[in-house]
């Protein structure tokens, strides 16, 4: 794609702002920078869950299930719990593919539902896994059961210990500044390969049966692989989150995996528009950060103004979301940045 | 004589209690135009997606090729050569006229996930050429001014067209058209008739359901007559019009 000076220009300036952006929220305080990142990582999320649900259109409830995988992958492969503490540039990949595995388990038995039946079921499976997270410690110890698993290893390249702050050239680089920093990087590759998809021979065939699955099927498209191939590249990118997921917390337990985050992460796909990967990240951006901005600004407020708490941060914030949803599907039922894709491109090569 | 295509022996479907078709046997000869004919309810769509595979047989069998053909599922259809359209347009109706051609070659392209996040020089070489060939399909049924246009906001006869590019995207040896001209008005059809004719002359086997028995008489080789699931005929266009058989099945039998 060519790309005007302008746009260029336009690029270069949030590259700086983002580059930047840590310093300045680490002014405020560093659990704004840890905020971002989290935020980060619920965009890759909706980035995955955007392949299965907004691409190829089956809808996904339990797809926090993956993302849970990965995150026990990097935990059993990097805590005290067994003992092993491989790299984590040895375990990302793993979880990736573990849960890729998981993806086609789900996908499978699922090929012929749609729809409504399809969120069914995922949703069960994504409660299944949490179901077994919070088992499966006995009478094999893997999981730790409902306790979790603690003191997880953080990143490590060479001497950069993720986990403490380093200086350099007078710049202090807290542990979530590079996180942050790394996050960015896989965003910037997941946002890549998430582009290229679209516009790839695979991208088409999934939006097709998307559109209409008969007539995919009579285009000669094998509708059985490429919806198992769409589960399988989802869920991969669950599973990386995941595992960056146990990385910074330094501690996963099943309960940081419940539905509640599937229909979150699904919320901020919708919210943002199906299938278009930027509507799709300034969803999940607004998601993840208006609940904290609730969250520090509520209460303050409140008190200032009668003195006292009247409402909970908790319930506003959920007041606050179920309305955002609520008028988003009445006034743009397609999101707020729909797919405009086709068009857009169309005139690009064209001109 | 031109060599067989398809030969279909003694096919039985059956949904629950009604026998949708009934021993039903025909051969379509490269290079014809092969026409479907019947009153409403005759089998011709069942018929239809059974040499598709959209509706498991019940008995028979298809030789296409002179090889027994897959039935089990439609992408094995469309990948030996049968390509098809649909009375009731089905199109991608939210990607654009190029892309829906463009899923057409999907089954005649092999690039994967891998290639396609590495953009790899066979990636984009592929995709290159699967775009040139879209454009080509695009000319070649008479919309590629609306290349960029979703293939919804099309018009009706533009639609249509655009579900024959698609279908011709695959490479097939036939092309099953059903209904092509159901809803067209006259110069519409007039135009989709020097579409269909210029196929053959392109050295293509097409399969036509259609209702408008001028169009079928006009344009078919030869015609297959099928009511109550049967074959009642299967002739050239002057003798299926002289047959008894066909007269009663289409205006009933005459009083005595």
């Amino acid at each position: 794609m060519n790309m005007s000076g302008r746009e260029k220009l336009g690029l270069a300036l949030i590259a700086v702002a983002l580059i930047a952006l840590p310093f300045v929220l680490a002014l405020a305080g560093t659990a704004w920078v840890r905020i971002t990142n989290f935020a980060v990582l619920f965009v890759l999320l909706s980035l995955g869950l955007n392949i299965v649900v907004g691409f190829a259109g089956l809808l996904d409830l339990g797809y926090v299930a993956f993302y849970a995988v990965g995150a026990y992958v990097y935990a059993l492969l990097a805590s005290p719990h067994f003992g092993l503490h491989l790299p984590f540039w040895v375990i990302l990949p793993i979880g990736a593919a573990v849960a890729c595995i998981a993806g086609v388990i789900l996908g499978a038995p699922t090929l012929r539902l749609r729809g409504d039946y399809l969120a069914i079921v995922t949703l069960g499976f994504g409660e299944i896994v949490r179901i077994f997270m919070n088992n499966l410690s006995s009478p094999v110890n893997l999981t730790n059961g409902p306790k979790g698993i603690n003191r997880i290893d953080s990143f490590r390249i060479g001497p950069v210990n993720f986990s403490g702050s380093d200086t350099i050239a007078g710049l202090v680089f807290s542990g979530p500044i590079k996180y942050y920093y790394f996050l960015m990087l896989v965003l910037l590759a997941v946002i890549v390969i998430n582009r290229r998809l679209q516009d790839s021979r695979i991208g088409r065939a999934w939006v097709a049966i998307r559109e209409d699955e008969v007539a995919a099927k009579a285009s000669g498209i094998n509708t059985r692989n490429i919806k198992l191939l769409a589960f399988a590249m989802g869920a991969s990118f669950g599973g990386i989150a995941g595992g960056m997921f146990a990385a910074m917390q330094t501690f996963v337990s099943p309960e940081s995996f419940v539905l509640n985050e599937s229909i979150m992460i699904l919320a901020m796909v919708v919210l943002g528009g199906m299938g278009n990967i930027w509507g799709v990240i300034a969803g999940a951006v607004l998601l993840s950060f208006v609940p904290e901005l609730l969250r520090y600004t509520v209460e303050p407020a409140q008190m200032a103004l009668f003195g006292k708490l009247l409402v909970d941060p908790e319930v506003l914030r959920m007041l606050v979301f179920g309305l955002a949803l609520v008028f988003t599907m009445r006034f743009r039922p397609a999101g707020l940045w729909p797919e405009t894709r086709h068009r857009r491109e169309m005139n690009e090569n064209r001109a | 004589m031109a060599e067989t295509l398809l030969e279909a022996r003694a096919i039985d479907k059956r949904f629950g209690g009604v026998q949708a078709l009934k021993d039903v046997s025909l051969t379509i000869r490269s290079g014809e135009i092969y026409g479907l004919i019947g009153p409403n309810g005759a089998g011709k769509t069942t018929l239809f997606n059974v040499f598709t595979g959209l509706y498991p047989l019940d008995g028979g069998e298809v030789l296409f090729c002179g090889l027994p053909l897959n039935l089990e599922s439609p992408h094995q259809v469309a990948a030996a050569g049968i390509a098809r359209t649909f009375q009731n347009i089905r199109l991608f109706g939210n990607m654009t006229a190029l892309e829906n051609v463009m899923v057409g070659r999907h089954v005649r392209t092999r690039a994967g996930v891998f290639g396609a996040m590495l953009r790899t020089g066979a990636e984009r070489a592929e995709e290159a050429a699967i775009r040139r060939r879209a454009d080509e399909l695009l000319h070649y049924v008479g919309i590629a001014d609306r290349a960029g246009d979703l293939a919804r906001h099309l018009s009706y006869g533009d639609q249509r067209r655009l579900e024959i590019a698609r279908a011709l995207a695959t490479d097939p040896k036939l092309l099953a058209l059903d209904e092509p001209a159901a809803g067209m008005n006259a110069t519409e059809t007039a135009a989709l008739r020097g579409l269909i004719e210029g196929l053959r002359r392109d050295g293509l086997t097409v399969l036509l359901i259609e209702h408008d028995v001028k169009l079928v008489m006009g344009l078919c080789d030869r015609v297959a007559v099928l009511d109550y699931g049967e074959k009642i005929a299967e002739d050239v266009p002057e003798s299926v019009r002289a047959n008894t058989k066909v007269i009663e099945a289409y205006l009933g039998t005459s009083a005595h």
